[in-house]
């Protein structure tokens, strides 16, 4: 287990650190900025890294969070890593479909579908 | 039966989002106290949280002599805020579109958008220091009045 805030648990599974989100919120910018940090080092803790985001946890979101998320994937694409995304519920995937962030991101139904995503 | 009266609820706090957080749950309440339907819960939700943010720090830019003003009327159907900060305000047609192929990667510029998208009514005035965004008590991302799917 990597040394993480408790709004996040990350797990190696295989070459693929996956990361849960374990608060329902992702609001506040302290909190932002605190897993913001800790998923970038994760993106530049190695060369091609590969990190799987689980959202099943969380309801709500906030735009500073998207921002969050996109700088993470700027990191992951620098190292040319791969980021995936998954367990996205349909309130929260709506945000993702209404900013067109859809189409940034790869986001898998589930959790197994984004581990085989993986190339 | 529970009391479902029409409820104005009026707040004024010094730019801290620890300030705004007590504003945030004692409308949020109001709004489940009165049975809105998920999506509007959700909409009313977001739509707050990015105004709130947005006075207190692009508005007032976290100075904490300069105070957020908040209204929120909450009927049954549905709910009203207004927001106002004491900003240098802003001109709305300046924000870019933050869904153009150009600016997708942008980390910022999603709030004003988002709010529009998830509120019935949104008017920005007094140079856009005030913004008012009226959410209907109806599924859908939008509470009916546009096109999507409810």
């Amino acid at each position: 287990m990597s040394e993480s805030p408790t709004r996040l648990n990350i797990t190696q599974i295989k070459d693929v650190s996956v990361v849960e989100f374990t608060d329902n919120k992702i609001l506040d910018e302290m909190n932002i900025s605190e897993i913001g940090q800790t998923l970038a080092g994760l993106a530049e803790s190695k060369d091609r890294p590969k990190l799987l985001l689980d959202f099943a946890n969380v309801d709500h979101l906030s735009s500073a969070a998207l921002g969050m998320l996109i700088n993470v994937n700027n990191r992951v694409l620098k190292q040319n890593g791969q980021l995936r995304l998954a367990n996205i519920k349909p309130q929260i995937m709506e945000v993702f479909v209404i900013t067109k962030l859809n189409r940034l991101f790869r986001i898998a139904a589930g959790r197994d579908e984004a581990m085989r995503s993986f190339e | 039966m529970e009391d479902a009266l029409d409820t104005t609820l009026r707040f004024r706090f010094p730019s801290d989002f620890n300030e705004s957080r007590g504003v945030r749950k004692r409308i949020l309440s109001e709004i489940e106290r009165q049975h809105y339907v998920p999506d509007a819960i959700f909409a009313i939700t977001l739509a707050l949280d990015e105004a709130l943010i947005n006075a207190i720090k692009h508005g007032n830019k976290l100075d904490p002599t300069k105070t957020v003003k908040v209204e929120a009327t909450i009927t049954p159907t549905q709910t009203e805020i207004i927001i106002e900060d004491e900003g240098p305000g802003f001109d709305r047609a300046s924000i870019p579109d933050p869904t153009t192929e150009d600016n997708l990667h942008r980390l910022h510029g999603r709030g004003l958008m988002l709010i529009e998208a998830y509120m019935d009514e949104v008017e920005y005035s007094n140079g856009g220091r005030r913004l008012r965004m009226v959410r209907r008590n109806a599924n859908g991302t939008c509470g009916g009045s546009c096109a999507c799917p409810a």
